[in-house]
């Protein structure tokens, strides 16, 4: 470790938070070795909405300065992080991916925010998203489109594609992104990253933008699944601001993954989930998605993985359940958008009223795949349709958890391919909602049940990653990182190096 | 379950406050309407005798003491309105000229 700006963005956190503490680097060092980075490529990969420069900086000095008077700090103090443009900041800008919010300066701050900066982390930016988290390929982004650091002709994933790109692209250490649908672990898949959702109601949700409610969970994204599980405890636990937040103590996730890398899984039942890309059902799945995928199972069984093969016919319902569902809480949601106490107001001319002045501004401040969304979740919730859609698609998401529950009750954790493909070519689905939709297949069981899921790299097919899925019952959170640990490294291990490292640093970079 | 017509889309963005233009309708519909006949198939599952999940955690309700807590100030809310005038948000008119 030569500590030069190029070397410290390649480090993972577990690396940095030990360079920091036995002050080999500082972290202005770290930080400004990130910015630079993000000066020299995020014109190309267009991963970032905002970055603080100066402020992060400066907060990366009081952090050095704080060590040098001998402060107790912790072992994340002065390590960069970025996060999702919907996680709320004071004084930061946060528009959530829409014209809308452009220019909207926060007056407080999301508990994720706070709990990053208690524990000493330092913001360097927020990153590009589908606008208010709707979209599966960043691309609904008002702002800019994301690329992919693997191959920048095609999609980071979305909506937390900024985040994703940021961390495969080398811009930040690890970052936070946020999945409704699948909008963590879909863009970790398929940028080569380790992403999980939290059970719903482990990580507070107070300050993040709202899309669909009952869905929605922050989250982190790491290059390994052990700064995975460490940036879980930080922004996890009971939050009396959040009604929905779980009030019972987190599991050690952190533990967990060192205990899965320790490579033995005997005695952990893992089910292959039949309906996401098994016999009969491999419509719309790549085949090298499929071989990345049995490959990683076998891996599973070769440290000692009990597997078996598990059926979840309702799994077939999840996605026309999820898009009446997201669609109806997001029409509500997006009602306070109204052009009157913050935001956007267009077409205030004095002699419009209020109805249309906010029928103007809503028009402007909102893109295609937001009305679209409104419009449909309208429809959904009105009389005379609402028991045929909404209601008809809330019985379905029990139906989603009752096989879930039959499934657990003989196996640990329950795997499947992350996302049916590998990153698509950007301008390809941004027109043709269905296609787009169809990226969220097999993540939207769990998003439904409000259960974790981890996605970690199992390979490359063509040259781009693939990820496996690990789900497991509400708050049983270490069971996903630990599985992901064991498959995480035994993999590293036979090929010699990170999947990561097979992206190499480019032509021009510092 | 039905389709989803132009007039439709017209009615749901009237309700939803959504000034969309006419090229908009044409596109939203066709659009809408293969998306309706995409998530028709809830409407084939056996769910007769099944309940509504509506949030994956069971929720009662939460409740806190009734004690004063600090809040934004007057002017941290003001200076995040779009208008604002003698220290109060300034909005469009809300009542038609006849009223």
């Amino acid at each position: 470790m030569t500590g030069t700006s190029s070397d410290l963005t390649r480090v993972d956190v577990a690396g940095l938070s030990r360079l920091l503490s036995s002050g080999e680097v500082s972290a202005v060092e770290v930080t400004r070795a990130h910015l630079d980075r993000i000066a020299a490529d995020d014109g190309r990969l267009g991963a970032y909405l905002h970055v603080e420069d100066d402020a992060a900086l400066a907060a990366a000095a009081a952090v050095d300065q704080a060590r040098a008077t001998g402060a107790e700090l912790g072992p994340l103090a002065g390590v960069p992080v970025a996060l999702k443009d919907l996680v709320v900041t004071e004084g930061v800008p946060t528009t959530s991916g829409s014209k809308i919010l452009e220019g909207w300066r926060p007056p407080y701050s999301a508990t994720v925010a706070t709990r990053l900066a208690e524990a000493g982390t330092v913001l360097l930016g927020k990153t590009n998203m589908d606008e208010f988290a709707m979209g599966s390929s960043t691309e609904n982004s008002a702002y800019q489109v994301t690329r992919n650091p693997w191959d920048t002709d095609r999609i980071p994933g979305g909506s937390s594609g900024g985040s994703s790109a940021a961390v495969a692209g080398h811009l930040a250490p690890w970052s936070i992104g946020t999945d409704t649908g699948g909008s963590i672990r879909q863009p970790a898949a398929v940028t080569g990253l380790v992403g999980h959702k939290p059970t719903y109601g482990s990580v507070s949700r107070y300050g993040l933008i709202a899309f669909s409610s009952s869905l929605d969970q922050a989250g982190p994204m790491a290059r390994t699944v052990l700064d995975a599980a460490v940036m879980h405890e930080v922004i996890g636990g009971h939050d009396p601001r959040d009604s929905t937040s779980i009030d019972t103590p987190l599991a050690r996730l952190a533990d967990a993954a060192r205990e899965g890398a320790a490579g033995d899984l005997r005695g952990v039942r893992v089910g292959v989930v039949r309906e996401l890309g098994g016999e009969g059902h491999t419509d719309g799945y790549e085949p090298g998605v499929l071989v990345r995928t049995r490959e990683a199972i076998e891996v599973l069984a070769s440290l000692g993985a009990e597997v078996t093969e598990v059926s979840c016919p309702s799994f077939d319902l999840a996605l026309p359940a999820y898009y009446l569902i997201a669609p109806s809480e997001a029409s509500s949601n997006l009602a306070r958008y109204e052009g009157v106490r913050f935001g956007l107001r267009a077409g205030d001319d004095g002699s419009r009223d209020l109805d249309e002045v906010m029928a103007i501004t809503r028009e402007q401040g909102f893109g295609p795949e937001v009305k679209r969304r409104i419009i449909l979740g309208t429809y959904a919730l009105s009389s005379g349709y609402y028991d045929a859609y909404y209601g008809q698609a809330q019985k379905v998401r029990t139906l989603i958890t009752r096989d879930f529950g039959a499934a657990f009750a003989d196996v640990d954790v329950l795997v499947s391919p992350t996302t049916p493909t590998v990153a698509f070519p950007i301008g390809t689905r941004v027109d043709d909602p269905i296609a787009m939709y169809a990226a969220d297949l097999c993540t939207l069981p769990a998003s439904l049940a409000g259960l974790p899921a981890i996605s970690v790299p199992s390979g490359l097919s063509d040259g781009l990653p693939v990820g496996l899925q690990v789900m497991a019952p509400a708050l049983a959170d270490e069971r996903c990182y630990r599985v992901a640990a064991a498959l995480e490294a035994a993999q590293d291990a036979a090929r010699g190096h990170r999947l990561l490292d097979e992206l190499g640093t480019p032509a021009g970079a510092a | 379950m039905s389709s989803i017509s132009r007039e439709d889309v017209a009615h749901l963005a009237r309700l939803s406050r959504l000034a969309v233009t006419d090229e908009e309708l044409d596109r939203f519909a066709g659009q809408l309407d293969q998306v309706l006949a995409a998530v028709a198939r809830v409407g084939e599952a056996a769910v007769a005798d099944v309940p509504p999940m509506t949030h994956a955690v069971p929720l009662t309700n939460v409740l806190r003491p009734d004690e004063v807590t600090p809040s934004l100030s007057r002017d941290v809310v003001l200076a995040g309105a779009p208008a604002a005038e003698d220290g109060r948000i300034r909005v469009p008119r809300i009542l038609g000229d006849a009223e």
